[in-house]
């Protein structure tokens, strides 16, 4: 909640890859609130009461967030996840605490009140939950722990994340053709391997309905900070850009695309609600889509433990309607487009299938071969595509 | 590099300086006016807050930002009300109760605010050229195409210097702040006029929250002043206590702030973490130098900032 520059949710270690000390480094010296602030406002958990309908003693989950979930970005989304999830399977009963710190004293003692209160299914919604969840779950076999975003796996532990890179490749075809600049800027919050994947896969959407385009990329160093995203966004204004997409939890960059009376790209949201004007669409998550399955799984008691990387084929990631800016044919382009990811006839692979250069415009890969998931999620995701402006700084 | 040495981008970095610096102009002046008085007040970024959502709330109810701002400045007054009832009423420890405040609104503003995120404001403070002035090349894009509460914070400023320095008023406010017993004596009412200070400054911070929920980023969402508060606390001792400098700490960090983007834009590589440190860095070298009595008064700080006054103690 409170915290210099953002801090709080700056810790959302969520990218695979990411360095697990993110959080305290940008946190530094003024982090000293954040521990007590979780203190004062307590746990705040939202308990339904199980439906009568269902009958039976209803299936308790649990989800531990990173921020509040009045954050309008990556905690928000889970949460509207956890009431789809409500809303899909009448017999459950969800509980949540928002702001857990991600160091293994706190996070470890949230996951494991919530193992002892007997609730069958945890998920853990960031990248910092990773070894809490896998020690927890050692001490509860009976319990199904899913962690988002992260890579270990044990019998009672998988993990889950999304493919929100080809909505964004589809949001980069549209504003490819809505610039009349030629010039798109992108407010970057760290330059992690999720975030690098999400500015490429929208580079090439770009490229592809405008090869004369590029896109600007500016690093904010914060998930969270709305005065601070919209400052990144006015400096890509003054720079000439006229559509600006994001990778930040607040629509202060499309407020500010609005004010100059040009577009933009929002997510997490469908962040046309604060930006009518300029926003041409926004990728989204569909956390119910995967919460749903999962305890359905359970229930049936055919859950295993797994890896899953759901895409739009699956419904977890989804573009917000397109804004009534966008003129019919880009439109139906975009549309045509949509529902080949949709139906599975394309995919993130075929989004990074190559040709495809890198900055410096040599052939980074060739045409045919397509990156692989290792390639995609992991490390080495240090390179920008041809088109893009801007350095990928050392963290 | 020679992008960056030009007139335009210059007036660009400075264009956005202004409004990037308001919010923490309007909590920074308020937490200055408190000072003066003798009462810290680390409670500044859950006025902010609350101010916030307290101004999208009233505009919401009424349509209009105006009775918005408002209700961001009672807001911000009623959580210093607070502050003061247990600082001067009761003499508590004034630290203690500034943190508490300031998670109290940063949890507080969260539990009202819930349904009210994401919710569009009707009304905003939009930017208005002022006629002819808006025209002077440069300064005019600069100073002169902004909104409304930047034109407001301009006449704040100066007016607050005058105030603090040159009324009847502002001897007294200044002298319960350095010495609260001689001030006594002289028949102020030094509980009285500190509380009222304490108020004025939560009343301030109230309308900086405003500035950024009605003004750069309009609409509710939990936490929004990331932090500004702080900022805002730490740049009265880098002013000195003197609103003219207030300012000039306020838009200096507007503009580093700004400026970082636009010199990443131009290919030079300036770490946003470094730059973001840097106001605590300057506060913390100014702490270093007040340690000195001698350079204490030198810059300015109020005596008796920070202790509670009891008339039985006096002398």
């Amino acid at each position: 909640m409170n915290g210099t520059a953002g801090d709080e949710r700056d810790g959302r270690r969520r990218a695979l890859g990411a360095r697990a000390t993110r959080r305290t480094v940008v946190r530094g010296a003024v982090g000293v609130g954040l521990g007590l602030s979780v203190v004062v406002r307590g746990p705040r958990v939202g308990a339904q009461e199980g439906s009568p309908a269902g009958g039976g003693e209803p299936i308790k989950v649990a989800f531990v967030y990173v921020s509040t979930i009045g954050d309008m970005g990556w905690t928000w989304a889970h949460d509207q996840g956890r009431q789809g999830l409500e809303r899909n399977l009448p017999n459950v009963e969800t509980s949540y605490q928002e702001a857990v710190p991600e160091n293994a004293a706190d996070a470890e003692r949230v996951i494991r009140d919530f193992a002892q209160q007997g609730n069958r299914v945890v998920f853990t919604t960031s990248f910092g939950y990773m070894d809490p969840t896998i020690n927890v779950a050692e001490d509860f076999p009976e319990t199904t722990f899913v962690h988002i975003s992260g890579f270990k796996t044990a019998e009672n532990v998988a993990t889950g994340f999304g493919k929100i890179e080809e909505p964004r490749y589809v949001s980069g075809l549209i504003a490819g053709r809505m610039t009349t600049a030629n010039r798109l800027g992108y407010v970057a919050a760290f330059p992690i391997p999720e975030v690098i994947r999400g500015i490429n896969a929208f580079a090439l959407g770009v490229r592809r309905a405008n090869p004369a385009a590029s896109v600007q990329v500016v690093w904010t160093n914060t998930w969270f900070n709305p005065q601070q995203e919209r400052a990144a966004a006015e400096a890509l204004l003054d720079g000439g850009a006229d559509v600006i997409a994001q990778h930040q939890d607040t629509a202060g960059p499309q407020q500010a695309a609005q004010e100059r009376g040009v577009y933009g790209v929002g997510y997490n949201a469908d962040m046309s609600v604060q930006a009518p004007e300029a926003v041409l669409t926004s990728p989204i998550w569909h956390w119910d889509v995967f919460y749903t399955q999962v305890v359905q799984q359970v229930l049936d008691g055919t859950w295993e433990s797994n890896q899953y990387w759901g895409g739009w084929k699956d419904g977890l990631v989804d573009l917000a309607p397109i804004g009534p800016m966008v003129p019919a044919e880009v439109r139906a382009e975009a549309e045509a487009e949509i529902a080949r990811f949709k139906s599975g006839e394309r995919d993130i692979f075929a989004i990074f299938t190559g040709p495809i250069n890198d900055q410096s415009g040599a052939e980074k890969v060739p045409a045919g071969a397509a990156l692989t998931a290792e390639q995609l999620l992991g490390a080495e995701m240090d390179w920008f595509v041809e088109g893009v402006e801007g350095d990928i700084p050392e963290m | 590099m020679d992008e960056v040495l030009s007139v335009a981008f210059l007036t660009s970095v400075l264009a956005a300086a202004i409004p990037a610096g308001t919010a923490i102009l309007y909590a920074c002046l308020g937490e200055l006016l408190c000072e003066r008085a003798g009462v810290l007040n680390l409670g500044v970024e859950g006025m902010m807050l609350m101010g916030a959502l307290g101004g999208v709330a009233a505009t919401l109810w009424s349509g209009s930002v105006w009775v918005g701002t408002l209700g961001a400045l009672l807001v911000g007054a009623g959580m210093a009300s607070i502050h003061a009832v247990l600082t001067v009423g009761l003499g508590a420890n004034q630290v203690v109760s500034g943190l508490a405040l300031t998670l109290f609104g940063g949890g507080f503003s969260a539990f009202l605010g819930q349904d009210l995120v994401g919710r569009p404001v009707p009304a905003t403070f939009g930017d208005l050229a002022v006629p002819v002035l808006a025209d002077i090349p440069e300064i005019g894009r600069i100073l002169f195409r902004q909104d409304a509460l930047v034109y407001v914070s301009y006449a704040l400023v100066p007016l607050l210097w005058l105030f603090i320095g040159r009324t009847r008023a502002g001897l007294r406010l200044r002298a319960v702040g350095e010495r609260p017993e001689a001030a006594d004596a002289m028949g102020v009412s030094v509980g009285r006029l500190r509380a009222l200070y304490v108020v004025l400054g939560g009343a301030l911070a109230g309308v900086g929250g405003a500035a950024i929920s009605l003004g750069t980023n309009p609409g509710w969402q939990e936490g929004m002043t990331a932090g500004r508060g702080r900022i805002a606390v730490a740049l009265v001792i880098f002013a000195g206590w003197n609103p003219l400098r207030a300012a000039l700490g306020a838009y200096l960090f507007g503009g580093v702030e700004a400026g970082q983007f636009r010199l990443q834009g131009a290919g030079v590589p300036v770490s946003s973490f470094f730059l973001n440190m840097l106001p605590y860095l300057f506060t913390i070298a100014v702490l270093v130098l007040a340690t000195r009595e001698a350079a204490r008064r030198r810059l300015g700080g109020p005596a008796a900032l920070g202790r509670p006054y009891a008339r039985e103690e006096r002398g």
